[in-house]
């Protein structure tokens, strides 16, 4: 199949046809079996996002920053950003804080499908069910707070819907099982040989944790807090439902709903959505380059 | 490794199944909560209710017009379905067989609308399809569903793909099959189970993939989840039991597609790529 002496010469090169040389490059019918995937993406993807950005900078009324000036002048569109982060970022934080311990144990079981269809059901079942599930369940007559104040360990019911708090829990409701779930997937990942290793070494099972398992898992942790928070991020239903729309959930999705669909400016909406964006990659980059530096010495010894 | 478990260690493990026995308890009480109240005649202030009916099915289904809503969600769904998987899995044999210049920035681009939420690219895509005649009716909805299903699709199918011997392809080729040939009499055959795994994932994703249809839906191509976020955003128009109804139709649909899934796949797949196949 080799062709690679064929740039021998000139004349050589000339005498084979265009499509060989196209083939011999990987490009054949087979390749461009691609494109119409790629063509729908483009299409219905990147376009919109070009569109939308083009469209964020040709305001309804103004200049070319108009809707940028507006979204950061208004105390009721910028504050958006701090209400969603105040959300995204410690409930990303607990999912993972809780995922892991929990991972590293399911990893030694042998029997984890029961556990992990259990907790595939909300991510399958979606955010509307949840906010509506923990509607009835949250709520002040629903069975958390009846078996709280049957324990006694609370005398009238805690407000726990429409407000933060509702919100909150619907998102470890729907974000730790995909934390768990993804966290599972890059332990189980690890060669437990290396493990082995440590422990005829003598190290104990906090030493093997933070010197093997946490520098090895840096990476996949990294990649894990960044899908999970922007996921977390863009809550909607939920924060809608669940929460006080129009005070302390008020997140940067319904701004950009509420532009869109309410006030029809289409133009503001695409503002909104590319801020939205541009919150979660300046995230996304902090995280994967912190990863960087809080780990850089330690991994050196895993592969010797 | 675990012969000499200290008092700690124990305490430790205990700690971590009580947290997770906590978390699926408070789960499966949320979720039955909606069950006992969808039959409940009356529940206020007590441990169960007053009596039970289902009555709340039959006002559920005349109330929210949900004959036609399951239509509507099927259809969307099934093709959906069907065009991420034809545009997806001969995309993904491409990737799975091909090394060509600009494949990482191919892949990249398959990636991006799995990483990115829909609700950040749900808005311009909207503002981009109502531009268009797709704007607000079926076909709309089934296009937006389609960014995050088809790169879905690809990810499950190249290392599926990437796992078949490449000699059977050649001896087929030998034999003088064209592409189409080899697709049909040999590829589709021996993919079969990995297809069947990529689109049952897509089916469950699409009934419960909310924002996009949302976005793009007009009031004659609402999907049942879009009907139920209606529903329970204009609370107290209709009684709670009935709305809880409709959420257990909801979640009927959406399970037995999710335990037939199971079949054909590790429940891991729904949220990490199928990297861990032959595990």
């Amino acid at each position: 199949m080799s062709m690679a002496s064929a740039e021998i010469s000139p004349t050589v090169v000339d005498r084979v046809p265009l499509r060989i040389r196209l083939a011999n490059r990987g490009l054949d019918g087979v390749t461009l079996l691609v494109v119409p995937a790629a063509l729908c993406v483009v299409l219905l993807f990147v376009y919109p996002f070009l569109y939308g950005l083009f469209l964020s900078f040709n305001p309804r009324e103004g200049s070319l920053f108009a809707n940028y000036a507006k979204f950061f002048a208004d105390a009721f569109l910028y504050e958006t950003i701090a209400k969603t982060l105040w959300l995204a970022l410690p409930v990303t934080l607990l999912n993972i804080l809780i995922s892991v311990p929990i991972a590293m144990r399911v990893r030694l079981i042998r029997r984890q499908k029961l556990l992990t269809t259990i907790l595939i059901l909300p991510i399958t079942l979606g955010t509307v069910l949840v906010a509506e599930g923990l509607l009835n369940y949250l709520g002040p007559q629903g069975w958390l707070n009846r078996t709280l104040i049957f324990v006694s360990l609370i005398d009238s019911p805690i407000r726990l819907v429409h407000n933060y708090w509702g919100v909150f829990l619907s998102l470890v409701i729907t974000g730790f099982p995909f934390t768990f779930l993804l966290t599972l997937s890059y332990i189980t990942g690890i060669d437990p040989s290396l493990e082995q290793a440590a422990a005829t070494l003598g190290a104990n099972a906090r030493q093997r944790f933070a010197r093997l398992f946490l520098p090895l898992l840096a990476s996949g942790l990294a990649i894990t807090f960044c899908l999970s928070f922007v996921q977390a991020f863009s809550v909607f239903p939920s924060a809608v439902l669940l929460g006080a729309p129009a005070g302390s959930t008020r997140v940067i999705s319904i701004a950009a709903y509420e532009a869109a669909f309410e006030q029809y400016d289409y133009s503001l909406a695409s503002a909104i959505a590319m801020i939205m964006a541009a919150v979660q990659l300046v995230v996304v980059v902090v995280v994967l380059t912190g990863r960087g530096f809080l780990y850089r010495g330690a991994t050196t010894g895993g592969k010797g | 490794m675990e012969q000499t478990q200290s008092v700690a260690t124990r305490l430790w493990a205990t700690a971590v199944w009580v947290v997770v026995g906590f978390f699926v308890l408070n789960l499966l009480a949320m979720i039955a909560t909606v069950v006992v109240n969808s039959f409940a005649t009356r529940w206020l202030g007590t441990w169960l209710p007053a009596g039970y009916t289902t009555r709340w099915y039959f006002s559920a289904w005349s109330e929210f017009q949900l004959y036609y809503v399951l239509i509507v969600t099927f259809q969307i769904v099934g093709a959906v379905v069907l065009l991420s998987g034809l545009l997806g899995v001969p995309a993904a044999y491409a990737l799975a067989r091909r090394e060509f210049p600009g494949k990482r920035i191919v892949l990249l681009l398959f990636l991006l609308p799995i990483l990115v939420p829909p609700m950040t690219y749900g808005i311009p895509l909207t503002t981009v399809l109502y531009q268009s005649p797709f704007g607000g009716t079926m076909w709309g909805v089934i296009l937006a569903n389609l960014v995050p299903t088809v790169p879905f699709v690809i990810l499950v199918m190249v290392p599926f793909i990437e796992q078949i011997d490449p000699r059977i392809e050649q001896a087929a080729r030998v034999f003088g099959a064209g592409t189409f040939r080899l697709f049909a009499h040999v590829l589709v055959p021996l993919l079969i189970p990995g297809i069947l795994a990529a689109l049952l994932l897509v089916l469950v994703r699409t009934i419960a993939m909310f924002e996009l249809t949302f976005l793009t839906a007009g009031p004659t191509s609402q999907t049942l989840v879009v009907a139920l976020y209606y529903s329970v955003f204009a609370a107290g128009v209709r009684a709670g039991q009935s709305i809880d109804a409709m959420a257990v139709i909801y979640m009927a649909t959406t399970l037995i597609w999710l335990l037939i899934a199971l079949r054909f796949v590790n429940p891991t797949q729904i949220v990490t790529r199928a990297k861990r196949q032959n595990a």
